[in-house]
Order: structure tokens, then sequence, then C-alpha cells
């Protein structure tokens, strides 16, 4: 419950998913919470490089969002850190993506984690996302 | 801002924890419970338990009351739904990025086969 999961399976093979993920212009086809466009997407896709990206919403205002990449496993696996730029949401949390390659394309673990230090990486592994999902339901 | 981070970043710290969660959870189906009450399904002793418990005051989940000799505690919401609240923006985000990423890739891949890859 301090992080979000997402899974997608997508009917692509890892490397295609992957590259949809860190390139500008793979970025720039998805990157948002509406159809608004993407204005700047800047990659550099290693451990300790950084990416940045700024996107409009359909209600006209702009965002922009940037981090560094923790973790480069192409196909497999990516990691980043998030921040957004102004301060609507300040401090730092955690982007995790794991690809799994399937008979149809690639399973997609998508994860957005408020912490990054070794509880929450110790909680990830003891599963306890489904109970506090649990708790999650009643608050909702 | 600066205070609303750091509140979440309390909240999130105090759910870390399988016990802490347990007892929210009982918190959440009864309204309150004394402390030895809430200490009694866990093999852990009671001072354990009022470390817990202290944890949650600091992060304003619970409030904790005394009459008598016995110290009720009861679930304080508000931190939990700034939490849910945090979690459900992102949810959108990333609902709604990640379909259009699985179409986008979709259709790099049927471009990928029709010229041989």
């Amino acid at each position: 419950m301090t992080s979000l999961t997402l899974v997608r399976r997508i009917a692509a093979r890892p490397s295609i998913v992957f590259d949809a993920l860190t390139t500008p212009e793979g970025i720039a086809c998805w990157w948002g919470p509406d159809a608004g466009p993407v204005l700047l997407a800047e990659t550099d896709v290693r451990i300790g490089g950084r990416f940045r990206v700024r996107f409009r919403t359909l209600d006209g205002s702009e965002h922009e969002s940037s981090g560094e990449y923790l973790e480069v496993a192409r196909p497999e696996r990516l990691a980043m850190s998030w921040r957004w730029e102004g301060g609507e949401d300040p401090g730092e949390s955690l982007v995790e993506i794991d690809l799994r390659a399937t008979a149809e394309g690639t399973e997609l673990t998508f994860t957005h984690s408020r912490l990054h230090d070794e509880d929450t990486r110790r909680s990830h592994e003891e599963g306890w996302n489904g109970a506090l999902d649990k708790l999650q339901r009643h608050f909702s | 801002m600066v205070n609303y981070s750091a509140q979440l970043d309390r909240t999130f710290a105090a759910l870390v924890d399988p016990t802490r969660r347990a007892i929210l959870a009982r918190l959440e189906r009864e309204d309150g419970a004394s402390v030895s009450e809430l200490a009694r399904p866990f093999a852990i002793k009671l001072p354990a338990i009022m470390k817990h418990l202290d944890v949650l005051d600091d992060a304003g989940l619970i409030t904790r009351s005394k009459v008598g000799r016995t110290v009720t505690v009861r679930l304080s919401p508000q931190p939990m739904r700034a939490a849910m609240d945090w979690l459900r923006r992102y949810e959108r985000f990333w609902s709604r990025s990640l379909d259009r990423l699985a179409a986008y890739a979709e259709r790099k891949e049927a471009e990928a086969r029709k010229s041989g890859r």
C-alpha cells in the first residue's frame, strides 16, 4: 500500500516494450494521464543517466517529471527515481518495471513506491501488498 | 507542501511493518481496542507492542485515551486517506499511460513482423 503495482500483458516482445519505455520517440506516444501531448522527452538510458519528460494535459496545465536510471537491464528490468518539478508532490519516489517474456509477448509489472529504502524492499519480498489492499478497500 | 510530504513519509514508513498493519486492520474493524486486546494475537511482548503503537501514534494513525488503568486505542483515518490519495493519483497517471504504452508497443511489434524481424 505504500506502493502502486500494475500489471499489463502486451502483445509485443520485451525488447520492443523496453524501447517504448525508454526512447524519446516511444515516450512521446504514451506518457501522461490523458491524450495531451508530450512536449519534451530526454533520456540517457544507463545507470546514473537521467530522464526528463514534460507534458501538457487536456486541461492545459503543464507538468514535468525527471529522475535517474538506477537499474538498466534491457530487456528485463528498469528502475528509476522519480520526482515532479515545481513541487506539486515534493519528494522522490521509485519506479520499477519488470518485463517477462511470455508466449503472447510480455508481461509488464510496474511498481511506483513512495519509499525506496531497505524496509520497502524487504516488505516487497514479503509480498504484503495484498494484505494492505484489503485495508485499502475499506478506505476507498 | 513540505509538511505534507513529511507526513506522507511518516505514514508510509509506519505502514511498512506487518504487525503495525495488522493492528490498523483490526482497529478498522473494531471501534477501539485496549492495548492488551491488541497485543493478544501477536507472539510478541507488550513492550514491543507499545513501541509499534508509538510509531503509529507519531504518524498520526492512531489516538490513545486513558480511562482508569485502561488505554483505549482508536484509528485516526486522516493520514491514511492522504496516503490513499497519493496512490490514487499515481494509479490514474500510470494506468492510462501504460494502456497507451501497450498500444504503441503492439503497433511496433506488428511493424517489426511485417518487415520480417
